[in-house]
């Protein structure tokens, strides 16, 4: 990685927008921070997250009169504690952008990479799969799976993944073409490398890093999409303890108990944020040609 | 140029017919109807012929056809929790969904142009900064959660303006402002970098040669090239418009037809879920194919080669 070298100097906007650009350790210890509470949540949560006693019932913050510290952030319409739902929540998030992105990311990169390589009939079949894939309404799809088979963690995951895996296959393909044009690959090639091998052990480690960029990027974006269905009810199945659905819980008692809603919602803006953040700082670092779309 | 047009149109198709097939194959997931429909004495006999009745004994691609065209007809079937026909409810939803839709985006385009440009003349100064510390802001904020913070804040605690319904002109703000807030980052990142690129050409730095004042090669010389892709771009946030009408109209209880989707399938309202949804994707292929085609024909770059 030549160009990362620090002698290139790579933020040049100005003063303010260059102590802009420190932050980013910000955003990365806040996400590592939701990251290990969200893993740690059996241990560090102080209630459980799903069983509430009804006579605790939207209990304040404990700062407000009528609240109690044993509920810090207050308890919802079950009298669950919230502070607890907020860290099984972060869980949830993070398990659902984790598996996605996986699911997403391998496919995506795999077509991506035989689409590029080969060329010809294999990367017409496969870009045309792409652009069909790019232009479905995924929304509707989300919603009519969760009418006809109802709400699961796994049509969560597969809306998701079906939405990502041509993004990820546009961009690696992209790469690809470029890549292999180069003289390493070239002699790799006369070396008599199998395809397989020039693939894995030559051109991937050079997609690495717009890889890393683009789920960087997307992670934010899965959360609030994630958060959203679960609100509309076509998500994450009820009662699991999630941000999208503790909000939308929360919704029809929100002008007397505004904690059920506020808390979850920062909760999501806390997390997109320092991953949106984030994701800029690593393009701008590692591939300033890779524009946002 | 035709070419690109034909093949950009069987793309659509394709597309189309995936959604139509996968919202005919839920429907088929949601159960058998016969058992819905009959009463618990019905014999055998009674469930084979109301099966034929229904032509649930056709091969499935020939029941598909079927749905295809009576769906072509505008024969969607009846609502089960309306009791009325599916496109008569959708057609009496839809301008309410239109006419939201239409302020959201006049106030995305009131808020998004004005900032983009002056972020662009401006580049670097602090309110740059700010107006790109809003963008990043605006992509992270939950917009069902905006509304929701939206409506405690401006209808419960101040008493400013109504939190639901629609009839006067102070409904329109609160749901408005928060469906506009899905698409103005982006609109105003994209009019900020075309701003930038055009500031750069010749004929901006002739029109500062020839001593013109600042803002009108601003306002009037580079604004006019730099709309371009901002417009194009604006009618490509269909996606994005059908999405936060969706969310915005659940949260607003606003009487539109992305209100009517989310109940349909709190009721299990399967007939009116399915006409919503292909009306919808019917929508949002059409957008995007106009869009792309436009776009083709304004840059010739695209219509060859990728």
């Amino acid at each position: 990685m030549n160009d990362a070298s620090p002698t290139l100097p790579i933020f040049q906007v100005s003063q303010f927008g260059a102590r802009l650009r420190v932050i980013p350790t910000l955003p990365a210890a806040v996400l590592l921070a939701l990251c290990l509470l969200g893993f740690l949540a059996p241990l560090i949560a102080p209630h459980s997250p799903m069983q509430g006693s009804l006579g605790e019932k939207l209990r304040p913050p404990a700062w407000v009169t009528g609240g109690q510290w044993a509920y810090p952030l207050g308890t919802d319409l079950l009298g669950r504690d919230i502070l607890s739902r907020l860290l099984y929540g972060a869980r949830t998030s993070l398990a659902v952008a984790a598996v996605a992105v996986v699911v997403a990311g391998t496919l995506g990169t795999i077509l991506g990479l035989l689409s590029g390589y080969f060329g010809g009939v294999v990367d017409a079949i496969i870009m045309r799969f792409t652009d069909i894939a790019l232009s479905l309404p995924l929304i509707l799809v989300a919603i009519v799976l969760a009418a006809a088979i109802g709400t699961s963690f796994g049509n969560v995951i597969l809306v998701i993944v079906l939405l990502l895996w041509p993004r990820y296959a546009r961009q690696v393909r992209g790469e690809t073409l470029s890549i292999k044009e180069r003289d390493f690959v070239a002699l790799a090639r006369i070396a008599n490398c199998s395809h397989f091998r020039i693939i894995w052990r030559h051109i991937f480690p050079s997609v690495l890093p717009t890889l890393l960029v683009l789920v960087t990027l997307q992670a934010g974006y899965i959360v609030l999409l994630e958060s959203t269905l679960s609100f509309l009810g076509v998500g994450i199945p009820p009662s699991t303890p999630a941000w999208g659905l503790m909000i939308s819980e929360g919704r029809t008692v929100m002008d007397s108990a505004w904690w059920v809603v506020l808390w979850p919602g920062l909760a999501i803006l806390l997390m997109v944020l320092s991953g949106n953040l984030l994701g800029d700082w690593l393009r701008d670092r590692l591939d300033p040609t890779l524009k946002q779309v | 140029m035709l070419r690109f047009i034909v093949g950009r149109a069987m793309q659509s198709l394709v597309c189309f017919v995936v959604v139509s097939c996968l919202v005919f194959y839920a429907a088929r997931l949601t159960g058998d109807p016969t058992v819905l429909l009959l009463s618990e004495m019905a014999s055998k006999e009674d469930a084979a012929r109301l099966r034929a009745h229904l032509g649930l004994d056709k091969p499935i691609l020939v029941q598909y056809g079927l749905f295809l065209k009576q769906a072509i007809r505008g024969d969607l079937g009846e609502s089960t929790r309306l009791h009325r026909p599916v496109l008569a409810v959708l057609a009496a939803r839809f301008p309410a969904s239109l006419q939201l839709g239409s302020v959201a985006f006049i106030i995305t385009l009131l808020i998004a142009l004005p900032i983009g440009v002056y972020s662009a003349a401006k580049r670097g100064t602090v309110l740059d900064n700010a107006g790109r510390v809003f963008a990043v802001l605006g992509q992270s904020l939950p917009l069902f959660w905006l509304g929701l913070i939206l409506m405690l804040v401006f209808a419960v605690w101040l008493g400013l303006l109504p939190a639901a319904g629609r009839g006067t002109a102070a409904n329109f703000i609160l749901p408005a402002v928060t469906m506009g807030w899905a698409t103005t980052p982006a609109v105003m990142r994209l009019t900020r970098s075309a701003m930038l690129e055009v500031l750069e050409s010749e004929y901006v730095k002739m029109a500062r040669i020839k001593g013109l004042p600042e803002w009108k090669v601003i306002w009037k010389h580079a604004l006019k090239n730099a709309l371009l892709p901002v417009v194009t771009f604006s009618v490509l946030l269909f996606a994005e418009m059908i999405a936060g009408a969706i969310v915005t109209e659940t949260v607003f209880a606003w009487p539109g037809v992305g209100q009517l989707l989310i109940s349909s399938v709190y009721y299990r309202d399967f007939p009116m879920v399915q006409g919503t949804v292909l009306l919808l994707s019917a929508l949002f292929i059409l957008g995007n194919l106009t869009v792309d085609v436009l776009y083709a024909y304004l840059d010739p770059r695209i219509r060859y080669g990728r």
